[in-house]
């Protein structure tokens, strides 16, 4: 088990290190030949005007938030998911009675708009 | 024929048995090693075959040859291509956030090989056999988001950020359903390892138990792997190509590698659950692994060549209003399927 958790760590250290690995590899291998119009942001040949740091459309705010709502959800469904046939049937009726309640919640967010692209 | 199927178990067992104590740390650590660079070469061949296999099936598709000069029918194309892609200037934007524009393509590469180290290839043949594998599975694939959204921002250009700003929208609508899905399979095995998964499809595989879940698996797959119909956010034709459109060069072509090996992952794992991954008969484990991913994946591609891009609207329809009810749905029915299994069964 633990030898296990010791392996991903070093997966981790693996798979961060081989990308750094590669480009090094590469920034060797490729020309390096900047040039004050090479280093201008792409915008179909037109000058871009003003940053693209701006504020963004909110539409995408609620989605995150209902998202994280299910995401949340989803951290409690799993480990009843993992012991469902062990535990009795109190537990299973609580179980789908907490999500009926995110249910209800759900329904309030369709029908208060939030799924809807505008 | 047993020793075919054990092919790489007894090359495993052989490694071992240079060292002086088999079971030693230094001798774990090794085997992890061989095991990572196992997973690193099985995303490299995958992306170099599955980009060549892409633009054959567009080809095959659409009554074109595809690529064929270089090499027989064509086989040395990506290879060309990979080669080519390394001699190229890696250029950063002066206007670039150049930390995160830097970060972003190695997320991206890193990911699929932190996922695809927990699928069984074969028999006790998972590089590392984790207890809670498809929790972590779904975990690290996650962030993947993040990558897009760092991409998407740090590049400092309008094409990035609307297309990066997509990718979060469509990926984290995608993720619920994908989540859900596969709760029912967890509730049917009672366990999260991967492994404990595929052998309890010893007499059925699950997409017989689960249809539902493996076709709401599948389609939020591929929606989570940013594949056409659900493209939106590399679609040339309004956002030059989203988050990638200020990579050049390798970095750009780690973007390309990860892609492709998250498209691996998805579809191992649709193998490993719904298709009962690496058992079947005849054939040695390994290859029939190997099938039943090919299937798969060939099969997004198939998708990805009949369909038009959905619209962003219909996407997020199809993801909030009939994925996600339906999923739920799936639920309900796998908790109500096995209560009465059990008082059937008398369990």
């Amino acid at each position: 088990m633990i030898d296990n958790f010791a392996a991903v760590g070093l997966l981790l250290a693996f798979a961060i290190g081989l990308p750094i690995v590669v480009m090094a590899v590469v920034h060797l291998l490729a020309p390096h030949k900047p040039h004050k119009e090479k280093l201008t942001t792409y915008e179909c040949g037109n000058e871009p005007i003003g940053r693209a740091w701006i504020g963004f459309k909110s539409n995408y705010f609620l989605y995150a938030i209902v998202f994280t709502a299910f995401d949340v959800e989803t951290i409690f469904l799993y480990p009843w998911a993992l012991t469902f046939r062990k535990l009795g049937t109190f537990a299973f009726v609580e179980m789908f009675i907490f999500m009926i309640i995110l249910i209800v919640g759900f329904w309030y967010a369709w029908k208060e708009g939030a799924l809807e692209w505008m | 024929m047993q020793t075919l199927n054990n092919l790489f178990l007894i090359i495993a067992h052989f490694i071992r048995s240079l060292f002086a104590d088999p079971q030693s740390v230094w001798a774990n650590l090794t085997m992890d090693v061989i095991n990572f660079i196992i997973v690193v070469v099985i995303i490299v061949l995958a992306a170099l075959i599955l980009i060549l296999l892409e633009r054959k099936v567009a080809g095959w598709t659409s009554m074109r040859t595809g690529p064929n000069r270089l090499g027989p029918r064509g086989w040395f194309q990506t290879i060309a291509d990979a080669l080519k892609l390394m001699g190229k200037e890696d250029v950063t934007p002066a206007g670039a956030d150049k930390i995160i524009f830097k970060i972003a393509p190695m997320i991206i590469f890193s990911l699929p090989m932190m996922t695809l180290a927990v699928i069984p290839y074969g028999n006790h043949m998972a590089p590392i056999d984790l207890d809670l594998g498809i929790f972590y599975f779904l975990a690290v694939s996650a962030i993947s988001t993040l990558a897009f959204l760092m991409a998407g921002w740090g590049s400092n250009n309008k094409y990035s950020l609307l297309g990066g700003m997509r990718a979060v929208a469509q990926m984290i609508s995608y993720e619920i359903p994908l989540l859900f899905s596969l709760l029912g399979v967890i509730m049917i095995t009672q366990s999260f390892n991967l492994g404990d998964i595929v052998k309890a499809q010893h007499t059925i595989p699950f997409i017989v138990l689960q249809p539902l879940a493996f076709v709401i698996y599948i389609i939020a797959g591929i929606a989570e792997v940013n594949r056409a119909p659900f493209d939106l956010v590399e679609a040339d034709q309004e956002v030059v190509a989203g988050p990638f459109t200020e990579y050049t060069g390798l970095r750009w072509g780690l973007f390309f590698l990860g892609e492709y090996g998250n498209m691996t992952a998805v579809s191992a794992l649709a193998a490993t659950v719904f298709l009962g991954g690496w058992q079947g008969p005849f054939l040695p484990g390994w290859v029939w692994f190997w099938m039943k991913v090919g299937v798969i994946i060939f099969f997004m591609m198939w998708v990805r060549w009949t369909f038009p891009r959905i619209r962003v609207d219909h996407l997020m329809h199809l993801a909030w209003k009939v994925l996600l009810p339906l999923s739920i749905l799936n639920i309900f029915l796998t908790g109500l399927g096995i209560f009465i299994y059990r008082l059937v069964m008398g369990g």
